[in-house]
């Protein structure tokens, strides 16, 4: 689960973490407020308004920008909130729709008085697969691409690895501030910094910190100025107050429908849309939808439990995407019945009536035989197979 | 023979008394695999499903000489099962739950490594031998016994597997869901190991999915030490790039990730790949008469 920058901050300033502050705002008014308590509270008339959105390289499609008067602050806002904002990260990238702004954060320019001494750093935290443990990667090149930076420069990114049993250690903490280059105040800013912002990470049980950048200021402290912040969904149980963070704005409306019932489902541009029990076999079905001469138009894993109920609710999420010019449903019955499914698909199609898009049923493993009568009896416009390259060959077919 | 579990498998279910232990034990008991009991803290000195229920894992290795665990333990908890297995002496530990924080896990196989055992998963669908065992969830009336040993990241994927090889006239020697979370106990270089140096496994199928360096891994390791034929495929060729670990994952997973990437590195590894997993069972007929 992804948070906003301004929740993501909230997150790191609980655990001690210095941040540049600012004032959430969701209207111009409230931004102009926000604007004029920021200017009193820092003394300084410059502040940056971001938009807050669930991608990053907000900057390059105008998303984030100084303003240094209050009537600035005011047209900023305005331009702002309510824009469709691109970024190379938004569905379809630059030449996309853009995704609504509906938040903004008003913040302090931690930059202000003293440009030039500012320094920009990278610092992010993961869990490293291969190693199974908790990395910390940071590198002098703050503020740009770290991806560009790894491939062109791969000695300015440094990794710390974090041993499970001792946690982060103090040494360590010295040893990125050292790396950083840093000497005196910001040293021992950047040691504390880290550690609290490692306290952070395992404490809300993220998957990804990326603090980018992580600012030396004019007085040598430490700031997050952006971070990007993700949770493990599969630990949301023991923190309720951060899954109330959740911005279901966010999120594609029909994948939040899909989850609310059970289903995992994510939309893509193809024309045949699938059903599958099993993650690795709906993608294994995606695959040979492909394969078949189709795209496939989604992914959809209907769980272990493939009742009536759910194939139904699964069936009228698909057929919502009106590229879909055929339907596969492919499930391998082991605990599931396979003639309960087809019972399912049968009463689905009854159901919801007005089917326009044919459909290959392909039901494999317990009581097979008895589904694909149950289906090829039904007087439906639906084709069953029991092999897998049978169910291939209909999507060829029904494609023409 | 076979790897991981036979017949002599002594075999425990924690997380006995609930819904899914429940369930799944009472299948794994039919198909005849040696259940000598279950924990559940609290009901100690019980009875489920005609087996004794213990407190403590440790009390079923003591009196009931367990050496293998089948975790069915809610998601908060199975961690905690997991490192009462090791510390008490299991040696092959298969967790079936699916949803463990991954943070939970770093400590999990941190804590593992100084015990002598075996973690399959979590997340899987768990270890079948057929004809002597079934450990997991897995539908066990599509399994044959033979010689064709299966390593799969995915459950119903792993099932159709198992049917075409099955179709095609063989049968299995030990199929290993190693399972699809971030952090897995057994990798499928160490599946895939295992079942190399199985004496009774003549061909292996090796499944995975877009993500992680595991198959890469395994497949070097087959070019290096491999004496059978290997089949192999990808899941995920046509899955878009997710952006969900942002920039940070992509530096670590690097170009391996995709499902092309990885089918290139097993190709040139010398496994028999395979693009379309309708192929799996007729191309491992093949590899074999070669």
């Amino acid at each position: 689960m992804n948070l906003h920058e301004y929740q993501g901050k909230e997150l790191l300033k609980s655990y001690g973490v210095a941040i540049q502050e600012g004032i959430v705002a969701t209207t111009v008014d409230e931004a102009v407020n926000a604007y004029e308590e920021i200017a009193e509270r820092t003394g300084s008339k410059f502040a940056v308004i971001k938009a807050q959105i669930h991608a990053g390289g907000r900057g390059k499609g105008g998303g984030v920008k100084v303003v240094k008067s209050k009537d600035g602050a005011k047209e900023t806002a305005d331009a702002i909130l309510g824009m469709m904002l691109k970024t190379p990260q938004t569905p379809g990238g630059m030449n996309g729709p853009g995704k609504l702004v509906r938040k903004i954060l008003v913040a302090e320019d931690a930059y202000v008085p003293d440009f030039d001494s500012c320094e920009e750093f990278y610092v992010s935290i993961l869990m490293d697969r291969q190693r199974k443990q908790n990395v910390i990667i940071y590198s002098t090149e703050g503020g740009m691409d770290i991806e560009e930076v790894a491939e062109k420069t791969p000695h300015l990114v440094h990794k710390e690895y974090i041993d499970p049993e001792q946690g982060l250690l103090p040494f360590q903490a010295r040893k990125v501030a050292f790396n950083l280059g840093l000497s005196g105040k910001a040293f021992k800013q950047m040691s504390k910094f880290i550690a609290s912002l490692y306290k952070a990470f395992v404490g809300s049980d993220a998957s990804l910190f990326e603090i980018n950048p992580c600012m030396k200021t004019g007085h040598d402290d430490i700031v997050a100025v952006d971070c990007k912040v993700t949770l493990d969904e599969n630990a949301l149980f023991r923190h309720k107050d951060l899954a109330e963070l959740r911005d279901l704005d966010e999120e594609d409306p029909t994948e939040v429908e899909a989850k609310n019932v059970g289903l995992n489902y994510v939309n893509l541009d193809g024309n045949v849309g699938c059903m599958v029990n099993g993650a690795g076999l709906a993608m294994a079905t995606m695959d040979i939808i492909k394969l078949s001469g189709g795209e496939p138009a989604n992914f959809l894993d209907v769980g272990g439990t493939a009742d009536a109920k759910r194939v139904e609710h699964a069936f009228r999420i698909i057929l919502k995407d009106p590229n879909v010019e055929a339907i596969l449903i492919n499930i391998f019955g082991g605990i599931v019945r396979c003639d309960r499914v087809a019972q399912g698909v049968v009463d689905a199609y009854k159901n919801i009536g007005d089917i326009k898009v044919p459909i290959i049923v392909r039901l494999q493993g317990t009581n097979a035989d008895l589904a694909k009568d149950i289906i090829d009896k039904s007087g439906l416009e639906v084709h069953s197979a029991i092999q897998l390259q049978d169910a291939a060959d209909l999507v060829a077919k029904v494609l023409g | 023979m076979s790897v991981l579990v036979n017949k002599d498998s002594r075999i425990i279910v924690q997380g006995f008394t609930g819904k899914e232990g429940t369930f799944h034990a009472g299948q794994m008991i039919e198909y005849g695999t040696n259940v000598v009991g279950g924990v559940t803290p609290g009901k100690g000195g019980t009875t489920h499903l005609d087996r004794p229920v213990f407190n403590t894992v440790a009390d079923a290795v003591s009196e009931a000489g367990a050496d293998t665990s089948v975790i069915f333990v809610p998601p908060p908890f199975a961690g905690d099962a997991i490192m009462e297995a090791a510390a008490a002496g299991i040696k092959v530990i298969i967790c079936i739950t699916e949803g463990i924080p991954v943070q939970d896990m770093v400590k999990v196989k941190a804590y593992i490594e100084d015990y002598d055992c075996r973690l399959v998963g979590p997340n899987c669908p768990g270890v079948i031998t057929p004809g002597e065992a079934k450990c997991g969830i897995m539908p066990g009336f599509i399994h044959r016994q033979g010689k064709i040993g299966i390593v799969s990241r995915s459950g119903t994927l792993t099932y159709e597997a198992v049917d075409q090889v099955t179709k095609a006239g063989m049968g299995q020697s030990t199929c290993i869901g190693i399972g699809g979370d971030p952090i897995v106990g057994t990798t499928t270089k160490d599946a895939v190991e295992l079942l190399m140096n199985d004496p009774e496994t003549e061909g292996i199928i090796m499944i995975g999915e877009i993500g992680g360096s595991m198959e890469a891994d395994a497949a070097h390791y087959i070019k290096e030490h491999g004496t059978k034929p290997v089949v192999g495929f990808i899941a995920g060729q046509t899955a878009p790039k997710g952006r969900t670990m942002g920039h940070a994952g992509a530096i670590i997973g690097g170009a391996e990730d995709t499902a092309e990437a990885k089918m290139k590195i097993m190709e040139a590894c010398g496994i028999h790949v395979v693009k379309s997993p309708a192929d799996i069972g007729t191309t491992m007929v093949e590899a074999l008469k070669k």
